[in-house]
């Protein structure tokens, strides 16, 4: 056999990829990364950017919060087309039922050391007038923020190249063989480790894991800066955003430092076309109206779709992708991310260094390897 | 002016020739100052209609408090108020 | 008051003369015609506003055929969605409306191309066709200096309507070469009625300057344009001028036949005899199947409507004369290609997108046109492209990206309703 060329190959470059390169490199480790169209070009394009804490389960808030936690110690020097803005988020309850809900979710996420408000109807209506008036309150979390991702992918990239890691684009690659992959231009790359962070195609180099595309639309309007200067979220996301199988929207709408807002959001599964579905996006746009009335007069630049790579735990792949799933042990993944991989690609990409160096990790890896699905499918 | 109706361009009343857009009016209104700006761009450079048929987006200013207007598509009508961005 | 949500047996998308034309045809038949256009009145780029004038005595007839049928004119009107087959959406000021169509034509016309030079974003430089158009809405250019450059015969009809109303136009600056005009202007002669129009143009224009084979390399001024650097052959110098009329020909306006899925060959929506696209209940007239003129377009508008109405022999008696006008229409594009010398008109600190400032220093640092977009966010403003799309695939050679709605800037409530269950006013103008 010959000398591998490299220790590991990564392929694609979204924000997990890129997030991989760079720690990877860091590392040490001589890294190629192969990504067939474009840097942040896949779901890291379409995404939101919204880096948020999450609190729906254990392990969603371990890496939600340690992934937050980097980009806060990053965001220094992140460079101005990356849009770092310190915003918080507002959970916003519509009744009374939901603000119950708020006080809980206070307690989760102070009892865990992040900060959190509640806001009451009149503290709500001050920090954002343009919310639709009579909503009894919400929960502020400060430390929330919101990236451009694309921007911030390439800023990965490029931190990786520095740092000796080498880029293939753009190269698709076709197969992953024993000891590296191929590439569509017929040539190989060889290395100790491949990693799949290939989002929503992972599962069509690596059959068999369980990764299934959910779309979602986006709408972004002109800039209307100071409209809304949090990013808003109604509580009842939880409950609409994610069961695995039915359709769903949600208000979610975020500033942009341009001025902009981004107004989301919508799950779907089963649908493979990128093209805009107009019901699913009025119905979005509805909800987004219940809450922000006067976001209907304002002007709607464009809309697009993304599909998030979802798991049927909601919970990433960040691991081997072990015999016994009739993986290879140097084929590593870090995929489906669902509707945080922005946020969480930092924190992927440390426990990915951390397992193909076999040292510990900061936070337990255990709830993310790929094994435990199967496990928990036969428990 | 025969045929002439009036406007507001940032407060200030402007007269117009009838079937006039708003682009018409802004740029009269500005008749005095050298600069016959409409908006600023993201850079804060001065900008003036580049199309005056809808498709540069450069007229753009709000019209009975609809922001983002493209004034080049819009006629003038009696008492219509036009705020430019700057 | 009209309701939200309407039917017609043939609709149209744009009211210029070859909209016009396809209106009179198609409704011949007792059909149910309407034409949406987002100009205030109809008439399109060449003609517009012209029916309340008799300065354009072959516009007249038209306006006259168009008002004496049965087709609605819905002005101030703009397509921006295809929610489903067979309807459209559009916005106007009152409001948002669907409209269900059993055939489509689609005469969206044509917009300038603008090249990016240093000093294009100051504020009086301004397209060619836009200063003609901002003039024909009211504004006086009385005793203004102008200089109308770029490439097109656009240019010609341009300084002669603006020297018609008063302006102090000092010279033509066409950027394509004599030897490629006069094989144009031999083109021409083969038409008698071009060569009459040619003739006329030639007489308003008598004591201005046209210079082939010159070209704007920038523009110079004080919070407005002041003057104007032309280049010719190794030459450059400065002309004062109050305004720069400056546009580099046509390009089609193609984001409705994109979004509604019409193929496209060599950047021209694809259209079979009958004006029919690759999509069967869809027909395309005038500009976007290609830049031909005034000419081709009223014939084309003709056919498709004809066409569109099953009157396939009507349509197919026009044949012979749209034959005719293309070659016009071929010879013209021949005519006016632009020079390889307009690829470094732009310096490295130019503005390319107008929307988002972004230079073209920035634009080179990326390998296509989407990498640009998402990193640059060139092309990602409120025009979509439109301004910035023609200029970079000129000057970097990349193909401008997928169309997606809305194609215009609507209101978020217009994205928002289900308007088919909705009553609300919104159609303007009712022109019988
Ligand atoms: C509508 C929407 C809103 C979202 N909002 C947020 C949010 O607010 N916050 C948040 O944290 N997350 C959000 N997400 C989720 C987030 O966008 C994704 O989880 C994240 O971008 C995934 O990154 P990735 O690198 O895994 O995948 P991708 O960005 O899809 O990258 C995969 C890359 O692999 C490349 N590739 C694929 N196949 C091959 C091959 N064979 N060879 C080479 N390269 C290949 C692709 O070209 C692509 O560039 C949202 C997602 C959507 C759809
Ligand atoms: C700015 C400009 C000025 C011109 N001036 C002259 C001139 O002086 N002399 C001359 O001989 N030729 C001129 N031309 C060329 C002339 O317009 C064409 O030769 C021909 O007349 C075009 O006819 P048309 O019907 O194909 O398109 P157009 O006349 O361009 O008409 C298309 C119409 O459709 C509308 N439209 C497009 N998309 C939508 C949508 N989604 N919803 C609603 N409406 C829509 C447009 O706004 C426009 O009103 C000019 C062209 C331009 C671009
Ligand atoms: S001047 Fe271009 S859109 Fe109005």
């Amino acid at each position: 056999m010959s000398v591998a060329s490299h220790d590991v190959i990564i392929i694609g470059a979204g924000i997990v990829g890129a997030a991989c390169a760079l720690a990877c490199a860091r590392e040490g480790l001589r890294v190629a990364i192969v990504e067939a169209e474009t840097i942040g070009g896949g779901a890291t394009a379409a995404g939101m950017g919204h880096l948020v804490v999450m609190d729906d389960s254990e392990a969603q808030f371990a890496l939600t919060y340690f992934s937050q936690l980097l980009w806060q110690k990053l965001a220094t020097d992140l460079p101005a087309d990356v849009e770092f803005e310190s915003c918080g988020t507002i959970w916003v309850a519509a009744d009374e039922e939901e603000l119950a809900a708020v006080k809980q979710k206070k307690v989760f996420y102070e009892s865990r050391g992040v900060p959190a408000e509640i806001l009451d109807a009149k503290s709500l209506h001050e920090a954002e007038p343009n919310l639709r008036e009579g909503l009894p309150g919400g929960l502020l979390v400060p430390s929330d923020a919101v990236i451009y991702a694309p921007c911030a992918a390439r800023f990965l990239v490029e931190q990786a190249q520095s740092r000796g890691a080498q880029l293939y684009l753009p190269a698709v690659v076709t197969e992953i063989t024993a000891d590296g992959v191929r590439i569509n231009n017929g040539s190989t790359l060889s290395a100790h480790w491949i990693v799949n962070a290939a989002g929503s195609w992972s599962p069509s180099l690596t059959p068999g894991i369980e990764v299934k595309k959910r779309k979602g639309h986006l709408l972004i309007t002109d800039r209307y800066p100071g409209y809304v200067k949090h990013q808003l979220v109604e509580l009842g996301y939880l409950k609409s955003a994610h069961s695995f199988t039915s359709e769903s929207v949600a208000f979610n709408v975020q500033p942009r430092r341009t001025g902009q807002m981004l107004i989301g959001s919508s799950r779907q599964f089963g649908v493979e076309g990128r093209e805009i579905n107009s019901a699913m996006l009025a119905r979005m746009l509805s909800r987004a109206e219940d809450f922000l009335p006067g976001i209907a007069n304002l002007s709607a630049i464009r809309s697009w779709t993304g599909f998030r790579a979802a798991t049927p735990d909601k919970l990433p792949l960040i691991g081997p992708h072990s015999a016994r799933e009739g993986g290879r042990d140097n084929l590593f993944l870090a995929t489906g991310h669902e509707g945080l991989g922005i946020t969480t690609s930092l924190g992927t990409a440390a426990l990915l260094v951390d397992q193909l160096l076999e040292r510990p990790s900061q936070i337990p890896v255990a709830p993310y390897l790929p094994s435990r699905a199967r496990e928990n499918v036969h428990a | 002016m025969p045929d002439a109706i009036s406007v507001t361009v940032n407060g200030t009343a402007v007269r117009v020739p009838l079937n006039s857009t708003a682009l018409v009016a802004i740029l009269m209104s500005r008749a005095s100052s050298p600069a016959r700006f409409v908006r600023r761009s993201l850079s804060g450079e001065p900008r003036g209609p580049l199309c005056a048929m809808g498709i540069c987006f450069e007229c753009r200013a709000t019209i009975n408090n609809q922001r983002h207007s493209r004034t080049c598509l819009i006629l003038c009508a009696p008492g219509m108020d036009i705020r430019t961005d700057d | 008051m009209t309701s939200a949500s309407r039917n017609f047996d043939v609709l149209i998308v744009g009211a210029g003369p070859a909209g016009m034309a396809a209106a009179c045809c198609a409704s011949e038949n007792g059909l149910r015609v309407a034409i949406v256009d987002n100009n205030p009145q109809p008439g399109g780029q060449i003609w517009r506003g012209a029916s309340q004038s008799s300065a354009v005595p072959e516009a007249a007839p038209w306006y006259k055929k168009l008002a004496a049928s049965r087709a609605q004119v819905l002005s101030g009107t703009e397509a921006y969605d295809h929610p489903a087959p067979g309807k459209l959406l559009a916005s106007s000021p009152g409001g948002v409306c669907e409209i269900s169509y059993a055939k489509l034509i689609l005469c969206t016309g044509a917009r300038e191309r603008f090249l990016p030079f240093p000093g294009w974003t100051l504020p009086n430089v301004i397209g060619a066709g836009g200063l003609q158009a901002l003039v024909k809405s009211g504004f006086s250019i009385a005793g203004k200096k102008i200089v109308v450059a770029g490439s097109g015969p656009l240019l010609l009809a341009v300084a002669a309507y603006l020297r018609e109303h008063g302006g102090d136009v000092r010279l033509i600056a066409e950027q394509s070469s004599w030897p490629r005009l006069i094989r144009f202007g031999l083109a021409l002669a083969f038409q008698k009625e071009k060569l009459a129009q040619s003739f006329a143009l030639k007489c308003q224009l008598a004591g201005i300057p046209y210079k082939a084979g010159c070209w704007p390399v920038a523009a110079e001024g004080n919070g407005r344009v002041e003057s104007v650097t032309l280049r010719s052959g190794n030459k450059t110098w400065k002309e004062a001028c109050d305004y720069l009329a400056c546009g580099f020909f046509l390009v089609p306006n193609v984001e409705l036949p994109l979004l509604l899925g019409c193929e496209l060959r060599a950047g021209f929506v694809r259209v079979d005899d009958f004006q029919q696209t690759t999509i069967p209940e869809v027909y395309c007239a005038g500009e976007p199947t290609g830049i031909g003129g005034l000419d081709l377009s009223l014939v084309e508008g003709q056919i498709a409507g004809h066409a569109a109405a099953g009157n396939r022999e009507a349509a197919r008696k026009l044949f012979r004369e749209r034959d005719r006008s293309r070659k016009f229409a071929a010879a013209l594009g021949r005519a006016f290609s632009l020079r390889d010398e307009l690829h470094s008109l732009p310096a490295d600190a130019t503005f390319i997108c107008r929307c988002e400032d972004v230079t073209l220093a920035r634009l080179r640092n990326h390998s296509c046109w989407r990498a640009a977009k998402l990193q640059t966010r060139c092309g990602m403003g409120s025009c979509q492209g439109r301004i910035c799309g023609p200029a970079v695939e000129f000057l970097l050679g990349w193909k401008p990206e997928s169309v997606r709605p809305p194609i215009y800037p609507v209101s978020v409530s217009s994205l928002a309703k289900n308007i088919s269950i909705e009553s609300q006013s919104s159609l303007q103008e009712e022109l019988r």
